[in-house]
Parts: C-alpha cells; sequence; structure tokens
C-alpha cells in the first residue's frame, strides 16, 4: 500500500475508490502481525475491524460516511470500549470487560473510524518505559533493545509501526509526550479538561488527559475536534466551543510568534547534549523564520517532579481503592475474611510500581503528613502555575525538550524508580498547570534515535499550538 | 524521613495492602528515598498562599436530577468475580 502523508490522502483516495476501508485495515492487521514481537497490542479486533470496514465501504458509496470514516485507530489500554477487554496492563482487572464506551471513543465511532485494537500500557499508566505491564514490556519498532517510553507505550510504537492510524492513549505527567518523543511520532496532550475523562481509568484526576498520537498535524487536529468538547458524563469537562482545529490549520495567513526557551538549556546537566544540540538549532531556524525568540527563566524547575508525585500518588491511593475483588476484576482465592480478601487481592493484583504509589499516595494524605506534604504540594502547585501562566501571558509559546535523553535500554533504570521518575522531568509542567503541549519530532542523535522537541502554549490554544507545530515540523 | 516498618505497616493497613520480609525491605527503602526526595518542597516559601484544589475551569456545574436509564442491574453485575441473581458476594462479614 502506498505510504500516505496525512488522513486526508487517504479519505481522497477512499472517496475516489482506489482504495478501500477492508484494504486499509488488512494494511494495518498485517503488520501488527508480522510485529507481533513488539508486544503494542494486547487485543487485535481483527474480525469486528473488517466487518466494520466493510460497513463503512459501503457508507462512502453512498455519501453518508461520517468525517473519520477510514480512520483506523488503537486505544490505550485504559479507554473503556463496549464489550471489549479493559484492564489498564493489570492483573487486577483479568477478565474485565467494559460496559459502556468512553464519550471520547463514542465520538470516534459516531463518525465511523474503525477500531483496530487494544494496546498495551504501563500498568494503571504508571511508568516511563512501558516496563511495567502485567503483559510484558513493549518494544521500540527502530531498536527492540531499548524502550518505547511510556506510559502509553503501545500506543506510540502503533503508531511509529504504522500498525494503526491514529492511537488515544492518556498523559497524567507525560504518559503520551514521552513516548512519542522516543518512537518519533506527534503526540499531543490537550488543555485539562478538553476532552471528556468519562470511560478513563483513572490515575490521577486532577492530571489525567486524554492525548492523540499521529504522524501528521492534521490528523491530530482532526481527531481532536471530533473527541473534545462539552460532555454531561463529565462534570469538569470544559464547556468552552471546541474550534474546528483542521480547518484553523490550514488558516495560512502570515504570523509572527513570540517564543520563549528555558535559559538553562545550554547548561542543563543531565541533557543529552545532541537533544540540546537539536533544540538550539531548532530556535535558530525559528529566529530566521522572523519570530521573536527570547530565553526565559524558571527557577521552580527543580519543584515540578516533586509537586506531581506528591498530588498524583495521592490522588492515585483514592481512585484505586475501588480495585477491591468485589465488584470487578480478580478476586484472591486465598481469603478468609472481607478483610484478608481486599489485602490479597489488592497485593497479588497490583504490580509494585503500583502498589508504590499507593502507599506513598496514602502516606501523604494520612492525618500526620497531610499538611506537610499534601497541603504544601498544593500550594506549591498554585505557584508553579501562576509562574507558568505569567510566561505564558508574555510568549506564545514556550519551547524546551520533552525528555533528557532519547530511548533508553530496557531494564537500565527499572530497579531505581526515582531514577525512572526523573525521565518526567520536561513532561510533567504542563499537567501540573494543566496547559496543552505537544511532542514532535525534532530529529535523530547519534545512533539514529528520534528527538522530540515540546512545545506548551496557554490554556486552550491548541489551535495555536497546532499551527506552529505544523511550522516547525515543515521548517526542514 | 525513614520509613520504618512500623510506618510501612501502618501505611499498608490503610492501603490494604500487604507486604512479605522481601518486599517490605525494598519498599521501605524506596519509599524513604522518594520521601526524602520530595521533601524539597520544604524549600519553597508558601506563606499565605491558597492551596490550588481544581484544575476544571467548571464552577458549579449542576443539572436538573431526571430519572435516567443508566447501567442496568445485569449489566452492573456482568464483571463481579462473585454474585448472585441480585448481588455482589463478599465472604462472611457478622458471625
Amino acid at each position: 500500500m502506498k505510504a500516505y502523508a496525512t488522513f486526508r490522502e487517504i479519505q481522497h483516495d477512499l472517496q475516489h475508490g482506489t482504495i478501500t476501508c477492508r484494504e486499509l485495515v488488512r494494511h494495518h492487521l498485517d503488520i501488527i502481525n508480522t510485529k507481533a514481537h513488539l508486544n503494542a497490542f494486547l487485543s487485535v479486533y481483527e474480525d469486528a475491524a473488517l466487518k466494520q470496514a466493510a460497513r463503512i465501504d459501503q457508507k462512502i458509496s453512498q455519501q453518508k460516511a461520517g468525517k473519520l470514516a477510514g480512520l483506523v485507530v488503537g486505544l490505550k489500554d485504559v479507554l473503556s470500549y463496549e464489550d471489549h477487554p479493559l484492564q489498564a496492563g493489570s492483573k487486577i482487572l483479568n477478565g474485565y470487560t467494559s460496559v459502556y464506551n468512553a464519550t471520547a471513543v463514542q465520538r470516534l465511532l459516531d463518525e465511523d473510524a474503525i477500531i483496530i485494537g487494544r494496546q498495551n500500557c504501563d500498568e494503571f499508566a504508571m511508568g516511563s518505559s512501558n516496563e511495567n505491564s502485567a503483559f510484558g514490556p513493549v518494544r521500540n519498532d527502530l531498536d527492540n533493545t531499548r524502550v518505547p517510553g511510556g506510559s502509553s507505550g503501545g500506543s506510540a510504537v502503533a503508531v511509529q509501526a504504522d500498525m494503526c492510524r491514529i492511537s488515544l492513549g492518556s498523559d497524567t505527567g507525560g504518559s503520551v509526550r514521552q513516548p512519542a518523543a522516543f518512537c518519533g511520532v506527534i503526540g499531543l496532550k490537550p488543555t485539562y479538561s478538553r476532552i471528556s475523562r468519562y470511560g478513563l481509568i483513572a490515575y490521577a484526576s486532577s492530571f489525567d488527559c486524554i492525548g492523540i498520537f499521529g504522524k501528521s498535524i492534521d490528523d491530530v487536529a482532526l481527531v481532536l475536534e471530533v473527541i473534545a468538547g462539552p460532555d454531561e458524563f463529565d462534570s469538569t469537562v470544559s464547556k468552552k466551543p471546541v474550534p474546528a482545529y483542521s480547518k484553523e490549520l490550514t488558516q495560512t495567513e502570515r504570523k509572527t510568534f513570540k517564543v520563549g526557551y528555558l535559559k538553562e538549556l545550554s547548561t542543563s546537566e543531565g541533557l543529552q547534549p545532541e537533544i540540546q544540540k537539536n533544540i538550539v538549532a531548532k530556535l535558530d531556524q525559528i529566529k530566521a523564520a522572523g519570530h521573536a525568540v527570547e530565553p526565559i527563566e524558571f527557577p521552580l524547575m527543580d519543584f515540578i517532579l516533586p509537586t506531581y508525585y506528591i498530588l498524583a500518588t495521592a490522588e492515585a491511593s483514592s481512585n484505586l481503592s475501588r480495585f477491591d475483588g468485589v465488584r470487578y476484576g480478580y478476586r484472591s482465592k486465598n481469603a478468609t475474611d472481607l478483610l484478608s480478601m481486599y489485602k490479597k487481592t489488592r497485593s497479588e493484583g497490583f504490580g509494585k510500581e503500583v502498589q508504590r504509589r499507593i502507599l506513598l499516595g496514602t502516606f501523604v494524605l494520612s492525618a500526620s503528613y497531610y499538611d506537610a506534604y499534601y497541603t504544601k504540594a498544593q500550594k506549591v502547585r498554585r505557584i508553579i502555575r501562576d509562574k507558568t501562566k505569567e510566561i505564558l501571558k508574555q510568549y506564545d509559546f514556550i519551547v524546551m525538550p520533552i525528555t533528557p535523553t532519547t530511548a533508553f535500554k530496557m531494564g537500565e533504570h527499572t530497579n531505581n524508580p526515582l531514577e525512572m521518575y526523573l525521565a518526567d522531568l520536561f513532561s510533567v509542567q504542563a499537567n501540573v498547570v494543566g496547559v496543552p503541549a505537544i511532542s514532535i519530532p525534532c530529529g535523530t542523535d547519534q545512533q539514529g534515535l528520534p528527538i522530540g522537541l515540546q512545545v506548551i502554549a496557554d490554556d486552550f490554544e491548541e489551535s495555536k499550538l497546532l499551527q506552529f507545530s505544523d511550522l516547525l515540523l515543515n521548517m526542514n | 524521613m525513614k520509613i520504618n516498618r512500623e510506618v510501612l505497616d501502618k501505611i499498608a493497613h490503610l492501603s490494604r495492602l500487604e507486604f512479605d520480609e522481601k518486599d517490605a525491605e525494598k519498599m521501605m527503602q524506596d519509599m524513604t528515598a522518594i520521601v526524602d526526595w520530595v521533601e524539597k518542597l520544604k524549600e519553597v516559601d508558601t506563606e499565605g498562599v491558597e492551596p490550588l484544589t481544581t484544575m476544571s475551569h467548571e464552577i458549579n456545574v449542576l443539572r436538573e436530577d431526571e430519572i435516567k436509564e443508566h447501567l442496568s442491574h445485569e449489566r452492573a453485575l456482568q464483571n463481579a468475580p462473585q454474585k448472585d441473581a441480585d448481588y455482589f458476594r463478599v465472604p462472611k462479614v457478622l458471625e
């Protein structure tokens, strides 16, 4: 099959009958089969996807198809798809089948997208390497000895290896943008509350965002405009009207932007030299293209990660209390009474990283430590948000790395959780603040591993963010 | 702050988790390192700062309280590890 740069090209060919949805699905299924060793998919809905494709082919011939007709999508194992399995990469949800559709999934289906399968991820979206899945690690398609990043590793690899056109993942502290960078694809985390979280398995509710993986900005914009917006099932979701992002992308009136970058970029320890070099080069290109580029200071950088880990684990400990073996999933056979049923079910069902975060969250929420840790972190979160928003009042975008290194080797950080947490250094700020951010490909390192560039914009400025990203990608 | 066995056991009970000797040792080590690390926040002056408690931009989202069909009884019980016709089953609570 010919390589398509955008979904629009696919739609063009679908309309003209030079390709069918069935052929598209068959194409992706073939790759999923030949690249099964990557462990990106936990379930492949082969028959259902082919049937759906046939239905949509018919709709296209009758001119009745929705705006995503022919879009082949994979779902991270945290998004509910009615009557399909869902486990959050965890043993504790063994045998669970979704009883309803997540709002984002429903909206994809309503516009005739085709869902091809369920994608591997770190257990309950906790991890930065996809080595924490109960179903085994996912491998990076560029180098099978390296991680794809996490937690949405399967979703990133699926787009990287052309197993589907678009993946939906979730980004709580960087879980879409970081693996997108490691795999050389685009990863968008929209503004907090832009997309309904209904049907997304909760990790940390004040951070969780559904995010989109794709190979072109145009594809990502189109999917965002379909899945974003008000929803009666999520009281936190924004009621702001959803712009036609993909249309606004094509409005090419010449604009100049003001871009800020972290002053410490050139001196930052632990930042891989090639990442620094590529980003500095990109900033020069931006400047040469007529945009303003200025260094900014952000003295709170060292406090972002601790703030995130206190608040996210606190919320996780509360959210994950529902997995108790009573209503769904795994229940231990070794229990003697109700209390031991809870304890054995959870100790046998959850992996060690999830247990670690539940413990930490319970600790910071416990009566003796609540004010010293939890309330303190909420206060620091406000300071970080105010400072970041202040910068975003003066600048259209903040540009920075998304990861300190390119994709690391499997097993490199697995024995030291703290070391693994530091991999999120650049990604968590957008989640702590709630603003939208994107990771786009920005060259490779000496070993040919992809480098990601992060762009952060102010609340609900996805349209501007996508326009600028498109501009950056076309600068080479 | 050192997370010792006593603190770990208390937190583990609140979390409805349990650990054997070997796992407890590793967990105490990891927890101590992580708690020491997050204590860095003490360096930030937060005098007079209100805690940020919600990230949503919506305030007081209200709707009419209407009776609607949501999840059916059968659907809600579908994934239960143990159930009877009407209820989730758990080990006996009262003697």
